[in-house]
């Protein structure tokens, strides 16, 4: 899945212009759209604009996005874990389980998270210790994983989390807004630092644009790619906590399909697939988005299945878009 | 090189073999040449998809809407047999082999004229195509009861003592085994996938051939969503749901490279062969089919970390020698 055209690079004579750049960016183009899906809902439906159904969307987003987050680090060194998911699947019903062993709320937490990590942690031993393909490996522990969820549950499912336990999903720090939409502010922020301001940001977008390049300048290219899985595997324990805290039940079909959302999140948010380049801000501007496309499709009543139409056309047409903006200009010239 | 890609299926078949052994010790009726044939049968669908799949690895691409696309021809044949119970068969199947194509060919454009990375583009076809199941369908099943008698009983039928669904995937295997080994075209697919610069200056084009391997990989999705649709007699929008892993898992399993240019067309049967065994022989040996899902999981794993150590190539001698040094 590499480039194949090699084509030599222009050297530009002087720097872009910052406003300039900073107006005809991939995230203003992302603003510009989430502002015209927002105003396109508030015509749409007289019940959008209501700070309780604008809080409401945002679950629609809160467990994918923070996923996204750890994920967009994960695709900007050229790697991909679609296990997420199935993560979320087997660290629920861990959870489960150790809830009919009389776990409280601090240990159920705990379990999850750490059931969470132990996956990611596996993820990454294989792929950097053994050198395997991410793609092929996550595949197998997508399978693996949600394997173990089905083989605990079957058909059955757990419930009766107590009630402290069910805060975590359904609770509200202030007013309107929720714990998750707090917690995953609150994680955007220390992702954004952390890769737009710290030596590990830097480095992690060193081994996305040259990972050889990357490992002859000092860089500990392994080490950083299993600490990354370890981070999407932290941030899918999490997601499943205040997931399971919400619906209230476990099932071992819990969160099916979240991986392909989450990695349309961050494909949207402008991280190339092919690793290197991404932003933050980006990722969490197409998490609004997200939610509120589908947010206003329920409003509308669309079924869900419709609405993955939209996502998946919004994806593609998304990158097609500037491919054949820079085409057309290409063609002008 | 080839004497290490024999013995690669070659284990595989051990493998199978294997597999079916330890279970005939304990139920001897296992592997009576009924039940054997009965695996193959049960199996053709997932080893036509995965030789599809197959084509699209090599030139370093990836389908992952081929299920999706299965469910939306499979709807489409459906609808028009249970509008129309007239349109004769052979007619229905190549319109659902056009149609299937037609949908990898979309694929295929985008990858080649806009060159987008093959899996956002069939990131996003995995959920059009669902979508579109439920937009021509209104979510509505078609079952046994409007389809025509002759559209669920072809493949029933028996030829030379097997059934008509097994010879789709002889014959199918047959046309991809002469492709790829016997074609130009076959031979650009492995080229593309081994070394695209080289390829480029050998006059292949890159682009053309990927998007060649889509639009086979829809044409087979196109003929099994045919036969899914006849063979479990339900057509609704979770047809296949997930099934698109699993046509990977197969082709894993089997030997196929997903890094490109390695695979063969015996790897990819026998990798598929391997998951319906193993799916065959669960509910025998009185294991819940919940396990199903893990196992298969597992067979991945051990499967990359075997041919993972036949690919690896040899890392940079410098590079070792600081570690060792460090």
């Amino acid at each position: 899945m590499t480039d194949t055209t090699a084509t030599g690079r222009q050297l530009p004579d002087r720097l872009d212009n910052p406003v300039k750049s900073a107006v005809l960016s991939w995230e203003s183009l992302l603003v510009l759209v989430a502002l015209a899906i927002f105003i396109a809902n508030s015509f749409a439906s007289p019940y959008f604009l209501n700070e309780w159904s604008l809080s409401d969307m945002t679950f629609n987003f809160t467990e994918k996005a923070l996923i996204a987050l750890a994920m967009a680090l994960v695709i900007i060194t050229g790697e991909i874990d679609l296990s997420v998911a199935s993560i979320i699947a087997l660290a629920s019903t861990m959870m489960g389980l150790a809830l009919q062993y009389g776990a409280d709320t601090p240990t159920l937490v705990a379990v999850g998270v750490g059931v969470g990590i132990l996956c990611g942690a596996f993820n990454g031993a294989l792929i950097t210790g053994l050198k395997l393909p991410s793609i092929v490996v996550t595949i197998g522990t997508m399978s693996l994983f949600r394997g173990i969820a089905y083989i605990v549950l079957g058909d059955q499912s757990f419930r009766g989390y107590p009630a402290s336990f069910s805060w975590f999903g359904q609770g509200y720090v202030f007013w309107v807004i929720s714990f998750e939409l707090v917690l995953f502010l609150l994680a955007a922020v220390i992702f954004y630092v952390v890769l737009h301001h710290t030596n590990f940001g830097r480095r992690v977008f060193a081994i996305g644009n040259n990972a050889t390049a990357a490992r002859f300048s000092g860089v500990r290219v392994d080490r950083i790619k299993f600490i990354l899985f370890c981070l999407t595997g932290l941030m899918s324990g999490l997601a499943a906590v205040l997931l399971t805290a919400r619906l209230g039940s476990t099932r071992p079909s819990i969160a099916q399909g979240f991986e392909l959302e989450v990695v349309t999140m961050v494909v949207l948010g402008g991280v190339s697939i092919l690793g290197g380049s991404g932003s933050i801000l980006g990722v969490v501007l197409a998490a609004l988005i997200m939610g509120l496309v589908t947010f206003g499709l329920g409003l509308l009543n669309i079924p869900g299945i419709v609405m993955s139409i939209f996502i998946g056309a919004l994806l593609i047409v998304v990158i097609a878009l500037p491919i054949l903006f820079r085409m057309w200009r290409q063609r002008r010239a | 090189m080839n004497r290490l890609l024999k013995s690669r299926e070659l284990w595989l078949a051990v493998g199978i073999v294997a597999v079916v052994g330890l279970v005939t010790l304990r139920f001897p009726r296992f592997s009576q040449p009924g039940n054997l044939l009965t695996i193959f049968n049960d199996t053709s669908i997932l080893m036509m998809l995965a030789l599809g799949q197959m084509a699209v690895i090599l030139t370093r691409s990836i389908d992952l809407s081929m299920a999706s696309n299965l469910a939306l021809t499979g709807m489409i044949v459906a609808m028009i047999n249970a509008a129309m119970p007239g349109v004769p068969i052979p007619l229905l199947i190549a319109g659902a082999v056009l149609a299937g194509a037609a949908l990898g060919a979309f694929n295929g454009i985008l990858v080649w004229k806009l060159d987008i990375p093959p899996i956002v583009v069939t990131l996003g076809t995995l959920t059009i195509f669902r979508g579109l199941v439920f937009v021509i369908s209104g979510g509505a099943w078609v079952n046994a009861a409007q389809m025509s008698q002759e559209f669920i009983q072809l493949q029933r039928g028996s030829f030379l003592g097997l059934p008509i669904l097994s010879w789709f995937a002889i014959v199918v295997a047959g046309l991809v085994y002469l492709l790829m080994t016997r074609t130009p075209q076959g031979r650009a697919f492995y080229a593309i996938g081994v070394n695209p610069t080289a390829a480029v200056y050998t006059g292949i084009d890159v682009g053309r051939t990927k998007f060649l391997a889509f639009v086979l990989a829809g044409a087979i999705s196109g003929l099994c969503g045919y036969l899914w649709i006849s063979r479990y007699v339900i057509a609704s929008v979770e047809v296949a749901g997930g099934y698109e892993l699993t046509i990977i898992a197969a082709c894993v399993i089997g030997g196929v490279s997903i890094a490109g240019g390695i695979g063969t067309v015996a790897g990819a049967l026998l990798g598929a062969l391997f998951l319906g065994v193993v799916n065959n022989a669960l509910p025998v040996i009185g294991v819940s089919p919940f396990w199903q899902m893990a196992i298969s999981g597992t067979a991945i794993l051990v499967a990359v970390v075997l041919n993972g150590r036949s690919e690896k190539s040899k890392g940079r001698i410098i590079l070792k020698k600081a570690e060792a040094g460090a």
